[in-house]
């Protein structure tokens, strides 16, 4: 029985191996790189690059018609400009990221949509570009796994300044120059990790399974290595899950995930052991020496 | 009578040719077939493109406000159409192209794509024809010689295809596709389409869809899967891959294709469909 509901869908067909080995990469490549971006509060720019990926695409099927490498190649140069660019301002400027970056990313997906219906047809490209977990090729399997490669030898090359500046960039800016660069790296991988979210899970998954797993790792752990760990862990555990309850229960299976991933995170608010609804109500003794 | 008729068309005559909007490319080759040169026809929904989630430009609204007559499918399939024509405030009259034949139901509602079988597009030509007259009267014998000529290749067509199925064994007359728009073709020519999206190409399947069709595929033997021109081609590779199936060639349903694509006419279209599928169901 519990075989049959647990173990079964993945022995019996390749394309839930497939996907749980594509959720399991992208769960090792985006965990991290949401747990920093829910440090710097940039939560919410997961979303914003998604969008501003578009006329990269556009520009690709334009070129080259209804070509994936093409496309991809595309999205990928647009986020790293946005990206970039965004950064340098923010930088340079008195505009805080935030602000700089949703004007980069607007101007950007005006300009998507505008190439889009020059070429006057109406197939809906993030549609085209972006797929299903259950339809992993080889290629878009090794381009994710290729990617969480990267993203982790990269994190663990940055991670030092990435994490002072996390927490205290002024401290960091009086002792080191690292910050800048480090930054920008850190703007570079957030656009890979979406990219071949994108290719592997749609829009939707790839940045709920970069965000939602860092909200729940805060309300496990104080230290960031613990967040970390916590946050890889529960993107894992809800990819499983929710390829899982898509077998069993007809639920489109990236919607499926991510809903496993927002039930974790409730359960997380609720009952945390770090400033959990629960335990703030009823906090244990206090430990006397 | 004639003179009549004549002095009634001769301010159209006038104005030149009789302006007719297609709602999709298939429609707008009908039209052009049986009007010829006597109608100018502008297609909304281009080659290529899905008339299932069009969002229509200002454009349209244009066409449509200098269009004689709009020609729709109907059926539920443009349903972004008619709030379309209100806005764009023109007097056209909207042809329905598939009035008067027998839908199929799916669930609740009509299977849209009636098209796909040649002897439901006689009845849309048909139709067209009556519009065109009834719009430009003084150009009556043209388009009904037009459709006539037309008729009688639509004619030809459907018996080029039901030989060409006759050649295919019986227990290999079924394929998956991706797209759920071959019910009217596989209920007059008997071949089994299998879809593993629903009716419209905006759902998206779950894993237990993808397994029951693998399932399927096994159990059923189905000897192949074809593409279609506008879905994801890596989730029916995966079931391919998965099943042993063969990969056919791509089924155009919805759209046709530019005049350097496959299908740049219906009658292209079609016979395009039929020697990909017997290519790969043949033995």
């Amino acid at each position: 029985m519990i075989y049959d509901t647990l173990i079964a869908p993945f022995s019996e067909f390749e394309f839930m191996r497939r996907a749980l080995a594509a959720v399991i990469a992208l769960s090792l490549g985006g965990a991290p790189i949401g747990v920093f971006l829910m440090l710097r509060r940039m939560s919410l720019v997961g979303d914003a690059m998604a969008h501003a990926i578009l006329p990269g695409a556009a520009i690709g099927f334009l070129l080259s018609g209804l070509n994936l490498f093409a496309m991809t190649a595309g999205g990928l140069i647009a986020g790293f400009a946005v990206a970039i660019l965004a950064g340098v301002v923010a930088r340079s400027t008195g505009l805080k990221e935030d602000a700089s970056l949703a004007t980069f990313y607007l101007a950007s997906l005006a300009l998507g949509v505008t190439i889009v219906s020059l070429k006057g047809t109406n197939i809906d490209l993030l549609h085209v570009l972006f797929g299903n977990i259950l339809a992993m090729d080889d290629r878009t399997l090794l381009l994710v796994a290729i990617n969480a490669t990267i993203t982790l030898v990269v994190l663990a090359v940055i991670y030092r300044p990435l994490v002072v500046e996390s927490v205290d960039p002024l401290f960091l800016r009086t002792v080191s120059r690292a910050g800048g660069p480090a930054h920008l790296v850190f703007l570079a991988l957030i656009v890979i990790n979406l990219v071949s979210g994108f290719q592997a899970l749609g829009t939707l998954l790839a940045v709920g399974l970069m965000i939602l797993p860092a909200g729940i790792a805060r309300f496990w752990s104080r230290d960031i290595t613990g967040m970390i760990c916590i946050a890889v862990a529960s993107a894992a555990v809800s990819g499983y899950a929710g390829l899982v309850l898509s077998f069993q229960t007809r639920v489109p299976s990236g919607p499926a995930v991510i809903l496993v991933a927002a039930a974790l995170y409730i359960a997380s608010v609720l009952f945390g052991g770090v400033g959990g609804l629960v335990r703030q109500m009823f906090p244990g003794r206090h430990l006397e020496a | 009578m004639l003179i009549c008729l004549l002095t009634l068309a001769t301010p159209l005559r006038a104005e030149g040719r009789l302006n007719v909007v297609a709602s999709f490319s298939i429609l707008g080759d009908f039209v052009r077939n049986v009007g010829g040169d006597r109608v100018n026809v502008t297609t909304l929904v281009g080659p290529n493109a899905d008339v299932h989630v069009y969002t229509p430009p200002p454009q349209d609204a244009k066409r449509i406000a200098d269009a004689k007559l709009v020609v729709v499918n109907g059926l539920g399939l443009e349903g972004w159409l008619p709030r379309l024509v209100e806005s764009a405030g023109g007097k056209a009259t909207i042809v329905v192209a598939s009035n008067g034949m027998a839908p199929l139901k799916r669930g609740s509602d009509a299977d849209p794509h009636a098209w796909q079988s040649v002897a439901d597009a006689k009845v849309y030509v048909a139709n067209i024809r009556d519009a065109l007259s009834g719009a430009d009267p003084a150009d009556a014998e043209a388009f009904r010689a037009n459709a006539a000529h037309y008729l009688a290749e639509l004619d030809a067509l459907d018996a080029e295809v039901k030989a060409a199925v006759a050649k295919i064994p019986s227990e290999r007359r079924k394929v998956i596709s991706t797209h759920d728009a071959f019910g009217y073709f596989a209920q007059d020519y008997g071949i089994q389409f299998i879809a593993p999206l629903g009716v419209s190409t905006e759902t998206e399947p779950s894993a237990r869809d993808l397994a029951d069709i693998i399932g399927r595929i096994k159990k059923e033997k189905i000897p192949a899967v074809f593409l279609e021109n506008m879905t994801d081609d890596r989730l029916i590779g995966r079931i391919a891959a998965e099943t042993g199936a063969k990969i056919g060639g791509t089924l155009f349903s919805d759209a046709l294709t530019d005049e350097k694509g496959d299908a740049p006419t219906y009658i292209a279209m079609v016979r395009h469909n039929i020697r990909a599928l017997t290519s790969a169901l043949e033995r």
